[in-house]
């Protein structure tokens, strides 16, 4: 962890009404009369460090181009079917036609996808945004 | 139906078996609620849940009547068209999955407007989110309620208007009494309860139905065209989307259904009730997985009545489409069976009408109550108090449309709540956490943008003038042929938010932006 992430601003007050948008809550209210303000990361810092940026870099390389594959997969689709009556129509086995086997593809990418996100995220993102907790927890 | 009173079964059966869910799940509800004092208890559970609950809990808020009889209906009638609803139902998910569900975990604490209102003007962005909240739960609510009519009608065999209408405000009086007892707490087990009664249900059916035919689906499906007035053509797409015009209202439909359900504030609100974003990913696996079962396994059961009560028979009943799983049910297990199917339906439309108000209250009290009149200076047992009386008016509310809407053609509802929720909610979601740059008349702008156009879409579309299924089939100012706005309102809705941000030139809150970018990737602040 750089020393930026440790470092802290605590001339920056916040918003009026800010923190009742966000999380924090009762807990705040009941502090330990320490100010809010000044328990507060310095959230710009944060942003700029690397390790955040490195965080960002990882979530956007995989959910970006899933989002984009899943959707044009599924678009797909469903062009095919609204179109295509001829090839979604050809039976494979049996009575069982192209249509259904594409459908149950859909079903089967749902799930792979779901599973490569997981493993992904568990792997990748969550020591990544843990590091970055630690490191802000262990600069107050 | 039609072989008379006696095909329904026993209505005594059907009503015993329901009254059980009724006596089990408000014994629960009571039992876990016995503090539901702060803001936290009521509106999120005190974020307790594991990921498997609030992922079980979720498939329960998801799968309405409307997904169990409606697809089971659809596809037993129109065959694979009918099919073509669950894929999008179910891939819908990877939006939540991959952009929201994580992010908004983090950012948020009891709604939707906390996210969309992070890093903007409070009071109109929270006014525009309880708006667009309070619109989709309604319209999603009235549907439910109106098919709680027709279900009455079938599986109690109560034919009058009156004793509808009866059955309809027990159901409504029942659910308010889980929203003021339970709160979230209590609505998620009741959420939880019907969703594991509902998938075991169609599951043991489905294998049933498997097993009679050697399990070959080829077999099944053989026999499901063969007694089907549409013949081979029901392994097909096409029957109900054969002109181009029905061909656009597919597409359409398909992407309000796949966009829309990251964006339902119902769906949203479940989020909150788990401790951290990693709970909050397990949630919409556990989703997925439950929801993935339960479609193929509404597969089966449609092609199944096709194939042994016949589309015929399922659509000279009292129900029509609507009647095809329970008829299935009561071919295959007889009354019992039947008993327990209708009363599934039953605790599906109960459960998912509480979720609806539970979700209502809170953004009326959190968002418009609490933010816009008090300021945030507000009490939090005093923002539960106004919480609990909005839960009895939407409850009210929902009775009262319920009867109104009985027996109208309304189930067009559904996928026009979807795609509200895909135009004016999942645009303003997206860029507020992937768009430094977007500010508050953005928000504004795409989501009356997204709400308007759809309603006017809607106003001037077949669904309302100008054909003979419409609202007033005597009238006639129909301008836009499709019956779903989706294909027009979701584009609309992102480029209004784009053009509201850049023409404004009101700079976005960069301190806030940092904050709300930090927080929805590490969970920090929490």
């Amino acid at each position: 962890m750089t020393q930026v992430v440790h470092h802290r601003i605590t001339s920056r007050s916040r918003a009026p009404g800010g923190d009742f948008g966000g999380i924090i809550g009762e807990t705040d209210r009941i502090s330990t009369g320490i100010p809010a303000a000044q328990r507060e990361p310095d959230y710009v810092a944060i942003r700029e460090s690397p390790e955040f940026v490195a965080l960002r870099r990882s979530f956007r390389w995989c959910v970006f181009p899933l989002a984009a594959l899943f959707f044009l997969w599924y678009l797909t689709y469903v062009l095919l079917a609204a179109f295509a009556h001829g090839l979604m129509s050809h039976r494979l086995v049996g009575s069982v036609t192209v249509g259904l086997v594409l459908g149950l593809l859909q079903f089967a990418s749902t799930i792979a996808i779901t599973a490569c996100y997981v493993l992904y995220a568990r792997r990748r993102l969550d020591p990544q945004a843990e590091a970055i907790r630690d490191g802000v927890e262990a600069g107050r | 139906m039609n072989e008379g009173a006696g095909s329904t079964g026993s209505p005594v059966l059907n009503m015993l078996v329901f009254a059980g869910f009724v006596a089990i799940t408000l014994y629960v509800v009571y039992r876990v609620s016995h503090h539901n004092k702060s803001t936290s208890d009521y509106y999120a559970a005190g974020s307790a849940f594991s990921g498997a609950q609030n992922g079980i809990a979720i498939t329960g808020d998801y799968l309405s009547a409307a997904s169990f009889l409606g697809i089971a209906g659809a596809i037993a009638v129109h065959g694979y068209d009918g099919f073509l609803y669950s894929i999008g139902f179910l891939v819908a998910w990877l939006v939540a999955l991959l952009l929201v569900a994580e992010l908004v975990r983090n950012t948020g604490r009891f709604t939707m407007g906390d996210v969309l209102a992070y890093r903007m003007r409070q009071r109109p962005v929270r006014a525009a989110a309880a708006t667009s909240t309070l619109v989709i739960s309604f319209f999603y609510m009235l549907a439910q309620m109106a098919g709680a009519g027709g279900l009455v009608a079938l599986l109690l065999d109560v034919p009058g208007r009156g004793g509808q209408a009866l059955v309809i405000c027990v159901v409504g009086l029942v659910m308010i009494c889980y929203v003021l007892v339970g709160g979230m707490k209590g609505t998620t087990w009741v959420q939880i309860i019907k969703a594991t009664m509902l998938v075991l249900c169609v599951v043991l059916m489905t294998v049933f139905l498997l097993g009679k035919f050697g399990f070959s689906m080829s077999a099944l499906l053989e026999e499901a065209a063969a007694n089907n007035s549409q013949g081979e053509r029901v392994l097909e797409p096409g029957t109900q989307y054969g002109t181009t015009t029905s061909q656009l209202n597919f597409i359409s439909l398909s992407l309000a259904l796949v966009l829309g359900a990251a964006g339902l504030p119902h769906v949203l609100m479940r989020f909150y009730t788990v401790p951290d974003a990693r709970q909050a990913r397990r949630s919409v696996v556990w989703a997925v997985c439950t929801m993935a079962v339960f479609y193929l396994a509404t597969l089966v059961i449609g092609y199944g009545a096709s194939a042994l009560v016949g589309s015929e028979r399922i659509l000279g009943s009292t129900g029509r489409e609507n009647s095809a799983a329970p008829l299935l049910a009561f071919e295959i297990g007889g009354t019992v069976l039947l008993g327990i199917v209708s009363a599934v339906a039953f605790a599906t439309i109960l459960a998912v009408v509480a979720g609806l108000t539970l979700t209502a209250s809170a953004s009326f009290a959190h968002d418009v109550y609490a933010t816009i009149f008090r300021r945030g200076d507000v009490e939090p047992e005093a923002e539960v108090r106004v919480a609990r009386l909005t839960a009895v008016v939407v409850g009210v509310l929902a009775i009262i449309g319920g009867i109104l809407a009985n027996g109208q053609n309304v189930a067009f509802l559904v996928a026009l709540a979807f795609a509200f929720a895909a135009s004016a909610n999942l645009s303003t979601l997206l860029y507020s956490l992937f768009w430094p740059r977007f500010n508050t008349v953005g928000t504004l702008w795409a989501m009356y943008g997204g709400l308007g156009s759809c309603l006017l879409l809607v106003l001037v579309s077949p669904v309302v003038s100008g054909a003979p299924t419409s609202l007033f089939p005597g009238l006639d100012f129909q301008l836009f042929p499709l019956t779903n706005p989706g294909l027009v309102s979701i584009p609309v809705s992102f480029l209004a938010g784009y053009l509201g941000t850049v023409l404004s030139g009101e700079p976005a809150d960069p301190v806030k932006q940092a904050e709300m970018e930090v927080r929805s990737l590490t969970g920090l602040g929490r």
